[in-house]
């Protein structure tokens, strides 16, 4: 008969197998493809030797390193803009909604049923030439033409990926304010502190590892997005993710692409591992 | 002086009852970005009825036959399914798999219990484009045909950390005592998670299933990289999507998908509530 003890290579063994088949090996075949010299498409047979000349490429091409600029930029920004806007969302929800707070999360939730390209698609027709905003200022006699910044500009790509991060943003801060205890509000409250003070003082600094987790789960998806600036941004608003993607599809060069999306990682994992340094969730949990 | 203090301080009390209480209209604000949320939907809502052929205003007529011509195209109605399909095996193996590893971590003590751990969590941290690359060049290395199957594969990737949370989460809560009372009685330990562990812990995997199901039933970012000839409804989107034509019946499948979706929602709340 099988113990606890023996039971425990049969709970390690399957997901172990899996994450290092399906996610480590293939992260270490990233790294390896970007060391190849060659361009195009690869024969993954061919004998080779490494080398650095993509990381090269990457280096001389400004454009490219335009583009990681800006996306990172966008990922901040996006997620700064989300985090703020679901901040008072998910406080909403944990103080104020009281028996209600069941339905106001499931009816933030329900969007979510939608699908995303199409909530894509719908900004594209509310931020359009010929859309919801253009109609509405023109019908009012603001504008005589339509404004064709609202569309195929980075401006409508930050807003619609603001709109469709904001209740994911602010299911992590919601946790955390849901699992502050009332009895450290009401012990500030009794040493005198106004509702700003005990806002500031306690329901912040304990709220803030979801707020940092909130920032993130926005950030990383963000950061390598390709679909929502195809959509929506059109040439002008194309970022980073969409030259790995390009070098993957159509423009077909691998180890090029392989560096561009090495480089991304490492800029996403250095921007998780600075914050959690900055923060110290340790002191923060003590 | 001192009536004065007595009342401050009681006033204090007052608001320190209603802690959160704030004069800030934030009611407001959640009914503002509820109508922001669901505007977008609304709109295609009404588009689905509508006889434009493009997405623009003004609207021109009423009409049902977007919805006919949904059930009338095999391709759309083929890669709705190809969705379910994908969504239900990355759930059902991301569940299986998360759960292992969340039984696992919180249940024993062992050399690496942190690295299996991280390792399950991490895929959080990887962009959906890097993440594509990655197993497209395994897939490559290792001449397998990219497929639904290899989406699914994907996806339960991404999916396994939500669901290794989700039951981390309900088994830190139970007590050990149980299954060690079921072994006590002659269980083997796989019989007693089987008979004991796993009924009790069934809403957090009913719930764990759901989110991972979602994460891979809309997902497309991921999904380009790994699909053949098969689309699922995400990916024939995005193509139809950047290629224009059709939108509106496209829009009107997505709102059968959404509504579906929505009832499938309220059917495990309402499953939730009422054991």
């Amino acid at each position: 008969m099988l113990g606890r003890r023996g039971t425990l290579p049969l709970l390690v063994g399957p997901p172990l197998v899996w994450l290092a088949l399906l996610f480590v090996a293939p992260l270490f075949l990233i790294v390896a493809y970007s060391l190849r010299p060659e361009s195009g498409v690869v024969n993954p047979a061919e004998a080779w030797s490494p080398s650095l000349v993509q990381y090269g490429k990457v280096v001389g091409t400004p454009a490219f390193l335009r583009l990681l600029g800006v996306s990172t930029l966008v990922a901040l920004g996006v997620a700064a803009a989300a985090t703020l806007l679901a901040y008072p969302l998910a406080y909403f929800l944990a103080f104020r909604a009281r028996s209600r707070a069941t339905l106001f999360l499931a009816l933030l939730l329900v969007p979510f049923a939608a699908s995303y390209l199409l909530r894509v698609m719908a900004w594209k027709l509310i931020l359009g030439p010929v859309g919801a905003v253009n109609s509405l200022l023109s019908a009012a006699g603001l504008i005589s033409e339509p404004l064709d910044l609202l569309l195929y500009s980075r401006a409508a790509v930050v807003i619609t990926l603001v709109y469709v991060s904001i209740p994911f943003a602010a299911l992590p801060i919601l946790a955390s304010l849901q699992r502050i205890e009332r009895s450290h509000l009401e012990a500030a409250a009794d040493l005198g502190a106004g509702p700003w003070t005990r806002f500031r003082r306690v329901t912040l600094p304990l709220s803030l590892p979801g707020t940092l987790a909130a920032f993130f789960i926005v950030f990383i998806p963000t950061i390598g997005e390709y679909v929502t600036p195809t959509l929506i941004g059109g040439t002008g608003g194309i970022m980073y993710g969409n030259l790995i993607q390009d070098f993957f599809g159509r423009a077909g060069n691998w180890p090029l692409g392989a560096a561009l999306a090495l480089i991304m990682l490492v800029v996403t994992v250095v921007g998780v591992l600075v914050a959690l340094r900055a923060i110290d969730l340790r002191r923060l949990a003590s | 002086m001192t009536a004065q203090r007595a009342a401050r301080i009681g006033s204090r009390r007052r608001s320190a009852i209603g802690v959160g209480r704030t004069r800030l209209p934030l009611g407001a604000f959640y009914g503002a970005m509820l109508v922001l949320l669901y505007l977008p939907i609304a709109i295609l809502f009404v588009f689905s009825f509508s006889t434009n052929a493009r997405l623009s205003f003004p609207l021109e007529g009423f009409t049902l036959d977007r919805y006919a011509d949904v059930l009338a195209d095999p391709s759309l109605l083929g890669a709705a399914r190809n969705s379910l399909i994908v969504g239900a095996a990355a759930a059902t193996a991301g569940t299986a798999l998360g759960t292992l590893v969340a039984l696992a971590t919180v249940r024993f003590r062992f050399r690496g219990r942190a690295v299996l751990l991280g390792l399950a969590v991490l895929p959080l941290i990887v962009p959906f484009a890097v993440m594509g690359v990655a197993i497209f060049l395994l897939l490559v290395s290792l001449d397998i045909p990219k497929s639904l199957l290899t989406v699914a594969m994907g996806h339960t990737v991404i999916a396994m950390p939500f669901a290794t949370l989700i039951v981390l989460a309900r088994l830190s809560g139970l007590d050990p005592a149980l299954e060690e009372a079921a072994m006590d009685l002659g269980a083997s330990y796989p019989m007693a998670l089987r008979k004991v562990v796993v009924p009790l812990i069934g809403t957090a995997l009913l719930s764990a299933w759901l989110t991972c199901f979602v994460v891979s039933f809309d997902e497309v970012a991921l999904a380009n990289f790994l699909v053949g000839g098969e689309p699922t409804f995400p990916v024939m989107l995005y193509g139809r999507l950047r290629f224009g034509g059709q939108l509106p019946v496209l829009i009107a499948t997505a709102v059968l998908l959404m509504l579906a979706s929505v009832t499938l929602i309220l059917l495990a709340l309402r499953l939730r509530r009422n054991p």
